[in-house]
């Protein structure tokens, strides 16, 4: 994971989960898209910028043993799939919960937090995980 | 009118899988490579293409262009007959298979060979764990620590909760590939497992365990095909591609329509399906990607061999080597072993045997149809072929 300049490129839709829309059929996709799947060549030049409230649903989780080199200190960590209120469903980790309170279905919001550490180059990179919602 | 050549599997061979620490890539697809050759009873001379198959040697081993290495170290490159490398993630081994199908149904070629190899074991663990997770989304799956496992343990996750399925009938595809790779010489791993072996394995990603993972394996694996115009011409017997097929989906989890259907793997079935003519039902043996537990059961589901949500009811006696539909007779990813490129070519190997009856303690009964199906990590490719014996 060397390449600086790509994650410069997308720290700000990771930092502040800005997301795009599409102009001509709403809908919404995160991570951002520079083309709609769904309208081809009619989204082009409509695909807008667009805040996400960082609030949404757990789909699908799981507490993760084996773990790449960047995430051994996290080790056992909880990755999980969230679907946004907005509509798009996205990859994060859900942090500070007790193992056993996690559910299919529990509402979580984004915190923003240090999500790797590269070994070799020192490199600690941030961006959004997930609580539970009280 | 244009006609299309029928294509014909005349020779397979491969070498052991597993952790074959003393052996090099290049040794290992040769040793392989030359097994089909003389198995189809042919020379080297004979071939007019090479396909090399290949998922992560720029990464692993610091070699990129695996069709190059191989064409080098088989003696082809001194023929300077064509060497293409084909790369489709885990599924290499397919997807290097239907392009040489491809070259030779289209006319262009009468001979083609195939080979597939990978050797996984030069890194330490933690460092393929870290390879083998650019396979997913980079940036925005891999950056948040998402793993190949844990990929698979969101999808099992799910579907165990929607549709009431226990960890017992995960590990039911572990231990079916264990058994029949106990028959395998070839196998990674010749154990036999039981059910409370597997659910109390280490855990890898929970649900998973180590038991519902396959393993990183070294290995190789070789097919030469040809044409029904040389089939006939040599006098040779030769097992028959009635279908090629190949579909996509987006490369990261969170973006496909269901999490646990492969739709990729939906599409290729029905498009294979609909080009040989025959329905799941006249499958008699089929070889499956099951990477992880979970992954066999929804296969079996989206190849057309159980409903959504009703693979358990096939295990575990409908999928054994005289159940109603066998699978894995090898001993599929999980025990044969998964060496990324030689695994979907390896599938080929097996299919061979099992068809010209010379799978010996495995062989299934008179089979008359196979089904190979090869997937990329969490199923963004999918590669079915649908296979005609004797
Ligand atoms: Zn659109």
């Amino acid at each position: 994971m060397g390449e600086l300049s790509r994650f410069w490129r997308e720290s700000n839709h990771r930092y502040r989960m800005i997301a795009i829309k599409c102009g001509n059929c709403n809908e919404v996709y995160f991570p951002p898209r520079d083309v709609c799947p769904k309208c081809h060549r009619e989204s082009i030049g409509k695909m807008q910028e667009t805040q996400l409230s960082g609030k949404g649903e757990i789909v699908s989780y799981t507490i993760v043993h084996d773990a790449p080199p960047a995430f051994m200190r996290q080790r056992p960590y909880v990755l999980a799939l969230i679907k946004l209120d907005e509509g798009p469903t996205i990859t994060g980790q859900i942090v500070d919960a007790d193992h056993g309170a996690l559910e299919i279905g529990k509402r979580v919001r984004n915190v923003f937090r240090k999500v790797r550490e590269d070994g070799k180059s020192g490199i600690i990179q941030y961006g959004y995980k997930f609580v539970l919602e009280e | 009118m244009i006609t299309l050549n029928d294509v014909y599997i005349i020779g397979a061979g491969e070498t052991k899988f597993g952790e074959l620490w003393e052996r090099s890539l290049r040794e290992l697809a040769t040793e392989a490579g030359l097994r089909a050759i003389e198995s189809a009873g042919i020379y080297s001379k004979d071939v007019e293409v090479l396909y090399g198959s290949n998922t992560l040697g720029g990464a692993i081993n610091a070699q990129n262009d695996i069709g190059g290495l191989i064409s080098d170290f088989t003696g082809l490159a001194h023929n300077n007959i064509p060497a293409i490398s084909v790369e489709a993630s885990t599924a290499s081994g397919g997807a290097a298979v239907r392009e040489a199908y491809l070259g030779i149904r289209s006319g262009e070629y009468n001979v083609a060979a195939v080979g597939g190899v990978e050797k996984l074991t030069d890194l330490y663990g933690s460092e393929v764990l870290d390879l083998t997770s650019t396979l997913l989304d980079s940036e925005w799956e891999g950056f948040f620590g998402a793993t190949p496992a844990a990929i698979a343990a969101l999808v099992a996750q799910k579907y165990m909760k929607d549709f009431n399925v226990d960890h017992e009938s995960l590990a039911m595809m572990s231990v079916n590939d264990h058994m029949n790779a106990s028959k395998n010489p070839d196998a990674h791993y010749r154990n036999v497992l039981t059910v409370e072996g597997a659910v109390s394995s280490t855990m890898v990603a929970e649900p998973l365990g180590m038991m519902d993972c396959s393993p990183a394996s070294d290995g190789a694996a070789a097919i030469i095909l040809a044409s029904e115009e040389y089939v006939k011409k040599n006098k040779m017997n030769g097992i028959k591609i009635l279908a090629s097929a190949v579909a996509q989906d987006y490369l990261a989890l969170h973006s496909r329509k269901s999490i646990y259907r492969f739709d990729s793997t939906v599409v290729a079935a029905r498009n294979a399906f609909k080009k040989s003519g025959l329905k799941p039902d006249d499958i008699s043996f089929a070889e499956i990607h099951d990477s992880y537990s979970i992954y066999g059961l929804i296969e079996l589901e989206d190849l057309g061999f159980a409903k959504k949500g009703e693979a358990k009811k096939l295990l575990p006696d409908d999928i054994k080597l005289d159940g109603r539909i066998p699978i894995n007779p090898s001993g599929g990813l999980k025990a044969k072993g998964n060496p990324f490129g030689a695994t979907g070519v390896g599938q080929f190997v097996e299919a061979f045997q099992q068809l010209n009856g010379k799978a010996k303690d495995r062989q299934i009964k008179s089979p008359a149809n196979a089904l190979l199906h090869s997937m990329a990590v969490s199923g963004s490719t999918s590669v079915v072929h649908i296979l005609e014996g004797n």
